[in-house]
């Protein structure tokens, strides 16, 4: 067995996996990591489940110490990582020996970094998920929902499954422009024409409003015409409009149900790439059909076939 | 999405019950979550396995002849203790004064009828109930207060509910549950069901302390 402890926290890196599933009807959240492309990765590199439990980090704050040998991955943002005082590169498998420091400081590109460790972090599953929703109290290493901790202890196996490179083409560029893809649904045909017109062909910017919950996007004010809804269930990555008319992009740790009216959906592989966004992002949006949709899926899920 | 209604009404909630049982058979493991709400049920199932074709087939198939649950059926019925007073229920003075009555009158107006319990979200085992008497109704507070304790039990317009877990909250309060609503050690985790009916029955202040509540007293104002 190998053990990371927590030596410095800000209390906002997270245990997450792929998100708790058949318990929305009870009022809970679905969580599991934001960029679940780069989970993926990290998992993959050292063949694990894919979405097996990482600690997903946002920003930096995050300091570790070794109390044992181990083998870790790293994908996802840089956050000026560092394994003693030797500069570590994101998207590799690395070996951490028993007394070295792990830390993470400031984002240099990207927001949120994936650690993954050989066979998985440890902890005891709460309601079929070990993801953390801190505004629910539960998941996480001891189940109650809350952030990594001074003092805190992460097992995991001692040996991965395998030790994989990463193929460089897939490595993302997160100071490329960004485009999301909606999938154009819901209440759409209830906003105005040039509203519909100003979402495709206008900038938006990702307001300091932008967590787990939900991305706020500020741009031209965009207006429903329908009539008052009565709150429904409301799927990952909705892209929801209140009355002050700029779009909320709904994430992981989402409400269940809401009654704002909806503009769609973002894909699943546009909402990792938000999930990278630092407030302050210029951000474009482009219709995608279903089909395309569900094609551009299945060939990146195609890219971890064994 | 299915839009099985276009108004609130108890009278959908044996039908969308029903839906849900029906869909929870005919998906079975392709199911991944099914979120019933007032008039609607989302349906989430697994997009790898079943086409966008395939999964609208297994809808109509299975709501083919569809018949409400029988109300006894639907759920089960709870009796949910309250202690009342201004120090846990901070609106319940200015909910009286709104109604024209006394405080007593607010209480045994709220307590005076079965709610059933149209639908579970907001936070976890946060059941949406009605609809209250409506001299006893009041609009959500203009600013909501940044933490309402657990337990606490609020009107929004004709809605109550419970809080179970401290959260953000602009419903007016006028009293406080000791139960837990919501606890991940329990079979099922959720007190309340969708389908359910909750009578709230008056309880007194050492009566509450016994049940486990924690009577610690809120500020007046949000």
């Amino acid at each position: 067995m190998s053990m990371l402890r927590v030596e410095h926290s800000l209390g906002f890196a997270q245990l997450q996996d792929g998100g708790r599933f058949g318990v929305r009807h009870l009022g809970v959240t679905q969580g599991g990591a934001l960029d679940w492309i780069a989970q993926h990765w990290a998992n993959w590199l050292l063949g694990n489940p894919l979405d097996a439990c990482v600690i997903e980090i946002p920003l930096g704050g995050l300091t570790l110490k070794a109390e044992a040998d181990g083998w870790l991955a790293l994908t996802g943002a840089d956050l000026d990582a560092k394994l003693d005082q030797q500069p570590l590169r994101p998207w590799q498998v690395f070996a951490i020996r028993s007394g070295q420091q792990l830390t993470f400081t400031q984002p240099r590109s990207g927001v949120r970094a994936y650690l993954a460790a050989a066979g998985g972090f440890k902890a005891n599953p709460v309601l079929g998920a070990v993801a953390t929703v801190m505004r629910e109290g539960l998941g996480g290493l001891h189940g109650d929902g809350k952030g990594l901790k001074p003092g805190n202890q992460l097992t995991y196996s001692a040996q991965p499954a395998v030790s994989r490179k990463m193929p460089s083409e897939a490595i993302p560029d997160y100071k490329s422009p960004v485009t999301l893809q909606l999938l154009v649904g819901a209440q759409s045909s209830q906003f105005s024409g040039d509203s519909l017109f100003q979402l495709f062909n206008q900038h938006w910017t990702l307001d300091q409003r932008a967590d787990r919950m939900g991305m706020r996007l500020t741009g031209p004010a965009l207006r429903y015409q329908g009539d008052a809804l009565i709150s429904e269930g409301i799927p990952l990555g909705a892209v929801q409009v209140p009355p002050d008319g700029q779009p909320i992009v709904l994430m992981n740790d989402r409400q269940t149900i809401g009654g704002y009216p909806r503009l769609g959906a973002l894909t699943p592989a546009s909402l990792a790439r938000l999930a990278q966004c630092a407030p302050g992002q210029k951000i474009r949006l482009q219709p995608i059909s279903q089909a395309q949709a569900r094609q551009d899926h299945l060939a990146l899920l195609a890219r971890w076939e064994p | 999405m299915l839009r099985l209604f276009d108004v609130i009404d108890e009278a959908n909630i044996p039908w969308l019950m029903a839906a849900a049982e029906r869909l929870h058979t005919a998906f079975g493991a392709q199911l991944i979550d099914l979120v019933p709400s007032y008039t609607t049920l989302m349906l989430h199932y697994d997009g790898l396995q079943l086409s966008e074709a395939q999964a609208s087939e297994r809808v109509l198939q299975a709501l083919k002849g569809l018949q409400p649950l029988a109300i006894n059926d639907s759920g089960r019925r709870h009796e949910l203790p309250v202690w009342y007073h201004p120090s846990v229920g901070p609106d319940l003075e200015a909910l009286a004064q709104r109604a024209g009555c006394t405080v007593e009158q607010v209480v045994d107006r709220h307590c005076s009828r079965d709610y059933p319990v149209f639908t579970l979200g907001f936070t976890p085992g946060f059941g949406y109930m009605g609809l209250v008497d409506p001299s006893i109704a009041a609009p959500r507070l203009a600013t909501p207060r940044q933490r309402v304790p657990q337990g606490s039990v609020g009107i929004a317009e004709r809605q109550t509910a419970v809080y179970p877990l401290v959260s953000p909250g602009g419903w007016n309060l006028i009293g406080r549950c000791p139960l837990a609503l919501f606890d991940r050690e329990r079979d099922g985790y959720s007190l309340l069901k969708p389908g359910d009916r909750v009578r709230f029955v008056s309880v007194d202040h050492a009566e509450f302390l016994r049940l486990g509540g924690d009577d610690a007293s809120m500020e007046p104002n949000p």
